[in-house]
């Protein structure tokens, strides 16, 4: 899918966030680049993939990219990793001892918050991590500083032998703008050189190294002071003064065009006697950084006098419709909408929440799941998490990525005497396993857990828009690359042979015994599925499908296997002689959509679904 | 031209090709020597949910983002869609709507109903609106793949330029390399043109 494609001359051009970090990283001479995918990270690595002379993968997950983004620097190469929030979670072990040995050739690391929580499972603040690491945060304000800051990340990378963290936010990773794209410098590795009191993390050379650290911190903050990356802009109404950071900048100044802004590009460490100065100019300041009080709280440790959270949200967008009310309240003038842009009220529609694909493998899952009774699912992080919405309503919890294993393990564990018979069931999809899922099944077989694993290997990261992984055999070029065999790599980690099935997910009755029967054994049991995801090249579709309307009695079977390509027509209401009232749905199939999974086909009792041609 | 910002929102649900709508826009503010900010939505938004991709240009674009009550005009692809992002625009503001219905499966299992009648709804709410459909434009000239360029064409008396640069954003994504489709694409753009002349919204 990435094909090596010509790169474009240097000049002005429309790129995303994303697209111009992965333009300033090949501009910068990066020979190496490792990622996982992550929304909204994921094409910062997509892009790379596009380019010559530079090794590029997906990695298995974000802590195994850091590493070898660590191991690229230490001999000498510049090298790039990205991640979202999230991932650096994963990725911080080896984050919290890199900031000792510090880089040798220039590290980018990109960390990706998802401001607004567009698809993420939580909302943090990566700005912490510049505190924690004691590392420099650059926070760029939209694609054009993107390309800057990464390209001089790479400098001050070098200068100060420091790992440099890039910090995006959906904001500006999925906005394009014009950027002004300069020249390409070469980089060739300078190599590695044995320096064990660097490189060798025992506690005798950590604690020589401490003092390193402090050092560069004071050097970076004497930085953040002169730089020009922070700066005041903007107006003359000097009765409220904001320090704004990120893409919260431009909604400052799109806001308040007549306010000065204090704009931290280098937030981390602070420039706190920048912002003293600042502040003695205003009347009052108001800090305005997305999502968490960090600078605020710094600066009224400082002492200097601000406002912040006390107006302002503590989670989300500050958008300009955030921000005018707030300060109007703050400076006491009338929050009422200007006369040029007054409130229409938004109208009720239905929710559209995402939903799986037509034909999706993981929908059989979820209809089955759905009708097993006396089920405990311990879910993860995928499209697969969808199941958690209608009309399957068939995930019990998500938390973290691999996560479903470990917590099947204590729900299986920690189950209440009422709970005795409950059948513990964790889904995960074959991405997510290799990312963190795996350590979690060894602690399943290790302490004999009663739990059943469905393993959906749809050969591809589906969520983050269908990357490469070690469990389709490609590459991120697109290359063929090993592909991992799932029965044997759950086998070696103690799952009984007779144990294993692989399973067709369109084929809901076998689907069906497995489940039931394999919940029924009281050991570890893995159920792996081996169908394509949809949307991925080994696709096969196959003939359409339609509704035959004479046949169709309105049960409805077929509605709750989810397919967006199934469409109620029609619904009506029946006394059965029972006595009973019951809901009819009379149904139509897309067929322009359909392609012909035979999953509905199976629900219906009136073989009323029929081949469309 | 004056310094104000021209806010285009551009709505519906995934796959439809409302991120290609909102660049091909972008690419004709970029021509006419505009800076232009255009917002992309990905993540769970590929999945059927709903898109939206906010295009701003003019002299100088700082926040990406098209607050409720400031677009000029909504382009909507999905008759929902349309409804429900109708109080983004000014008053004055023009809704150009697409009248196709996509029912999500909340709907199809009778958790919510699907408006009767959008385009009424919106009208009523005090919208300028015209609703037409681009799909059966689109399906005479060649195919359902051409509503975005039917879209595009009924709204480009509304741009503050030439209804022809527009016209060459659509028509540049496939010369030299889908010749064939340049002279369809440009006849799905002057029938879209006409449907938004017709609404006499301009």
């Amino acid at each position: 899918m990435n094909a090596v494609s010509k790169v474009p001359a240097p000049g002005r051009m429309f790129l995303s966030g994303n697209e111009a970090v992965a333009r300033a990283v090949w501009d910068s001479g990066v020979r190496v680049a490792a990622a996982y995918p992550g929304t909204p990270a994921s094409e910062m690595l997509e892009n790379l993939g596009r380019y010559p002379d530079i090794y590029a993968e997906w990695s298995v997950n974000e802590k195994v990219s850091l590493e070898v983004v660590i191991g690229a620097s230490m001999a000498g190469s510049r090298a790039f990793s990205a991640m979202k929030h999230v991932g650096m979670n994963v990725a911080s072990d080896a984050l919290m001892t890199l900031t000792l040995t510090g880089a040798k050739g220039g590290m980018v690391i990109a960390i990706a918050d998802d401001v607004g929580f567009s698809s993420s499972q939580n909302e943090q603040d990566s700005r912490y991590w510049g505190r924690f690491g004691h590392l420099p945060i650059l926070e760029p304000a939209d694609s054009q500083e993107a390309y800057d800051m990464t390209r001089f990340g790479y400098a001050l990378s070098e200068e100060y032998q420091v790992p440099v963290i890039l910090r995006m936010t959906t904001r500006i990773c999925h906005v394009k703008a014009m950027v002004t794209v300069g020249e390409r410098e070469e980089h060739p590795s300078t190599g590695f050189e044995k320096d064990p009191a660097r490189w060798v993390m025992v506690p005798g050379h950590a604690k020589t190294r401490l003092p390193m650290q402090f050092a560069r911190e004071n050097a970076l903050r004497a930085l953040a002071e002169k730089s020009d990356l922070n700066r005041v802009e903007g107006g003359s109404d000097r009765r409220l003064g904001f320090v704004a950071s990120g893409p919260a900048t431009m909604h400052v100044r799109e806001a308040f065009p007549n306010a000065p802004v204090l704009k931290l590009g280098l937030s981390c460490p602070a420039p706190m006697e920048k912002i003293r100065a600042f502040a003695a100019q205003v009347d009052r300041l108001l800090v305005v950084e997305e999502t968490e009080p960090l600078l605020e709280t710094e600066i009224k440790a400082a002492g200097i006098a601000a406002h912040g959270k006390d107006v302002l949200p503590r989670s989300g967008e500050l958008s300009p419709k955030v921000l005018r009310p707030a300060v109007a309240k703050l400076l006491g003038e009338p929050i009422a909408p200007s006369a040029e842009a007054p409130q229409r009220p938004a109208l009720e529609v239905f929710p559209r929440p995402p939903t799986m694909c037509v034909a999706c493998p993981h929908l059989g899952i979820y209809y089955t799941l759905h009708q097993m009774r006396n089920v405990t699912v311990s879910g993860d992080i995928g499209c697969y998490t969808l199941g958690a919405g209608h009309p399957w309503n068939a995930l019990d919890s998500t938390i973290a990525m691999g996560a479903s294993m470990g917590i099947a393990l204590g729900l299986d564990k920690g189950r209440s005497e009422g709970d005795a018979n409950k059948k513990i069931v964790a889904v995960i999809g074959d991405s997510t396993f290799l990312h963190n899922g795996m350590t979690g099944l060894l602690e399943i077989t290790y302490h004999k857990g009663n739990v059943t694993v469905l393993l959906l290997d749809n050969r591809t990261t589906g969520m983050t828009g269908g990357q490469n992984t070690a469990a389709n055999g490609r590459d991120l070029l697109g290359n063929p690359a090993p592909r991992v065999d799932f029965p044997k790599l759950v086998e070696a980690l103690g799952v009984k042979p007779e144990r294993i099935r692989v399973v067709d997910p369109y084929e809901l009755p076998t689907l069906f015994k497995a489940l039931r029967e394999e919940t029924k054994i009281e050991e570890p049991s893995v159920i792996i599925t081996n169908r394509p995801c949809v949307l991925i090249d080994e696709y096969e579709k196959r003939q359409p499908l339609k509704v035959d309307e004479e046949k169709c009695n309105g049960c409805g079977n077929c509605v709750d296997v989810g397919c967006p390509a199934i469409l109620v027509t029609r619904r009506a209401k029946e006394i059965k002689p029972s006595g009973k009232e019951v809901d009819l749905s009379f149904v139509r199939i897309e067929t322009v959509a359909c392609t012909g999974c035979n999953l509905c086909v199976q629900t219906c009792g009136q073989d009323a679904i029929v081949p469309a041609n | 031209m004056s310094d104000k910002i021209t806010n285009i929102l551009v709505v519906g649900t995934g796959g439809q090709g409302v991120m290609t709508a909102a660049e091909i826009l972008s690419q004709a503010a970029i021509a006419q020597g505009l800076d232009v900010k255009k917002t992309e939505v990905a993540g769970m938004a590929q999945r059927g949910g709903v898109v939206s991709s906010h295009v701003r240009f003019g002299k100088q674009v700082l926040s990406p983002e098209i607050m409720p009550g400031e677009a000029d005009i909504l382009v909507g692809f999905e008759a929902a869609e349309a409804m429900r992002w109708c109080h983004f625009l000014r008053p004055g503001g023009v809704a150009m709507m697409n009248t196709l219905r996509l029912t999500p499966p909340v709907v199809s299992i009778g958790m919510y109903p699907y408006p009767d009648d959008p385009a009424a709804e919106i009208r009523a709410a005090g919208v300028r609106v015209y609703d037409f459909d681009a799909g059966a434009i689109a399906r005479d000239l060649g195919g359902l793949n051409l509503v975005n360029t039917v879209m595009l064409g009924a709204i480009a008396d509304l741009l503050p330029f030439p209804a022809a640069v527009l016209e060459e954003s659509v028509l540049q994504r496939f010369r030299g390399r889908k010749e064939e489709w340049v002279g369809i694409n440009k006849r799905a753009f002057d029938a879209g043109r006409q449907a938004g002349r017709a609404a006499g919204l301009k």
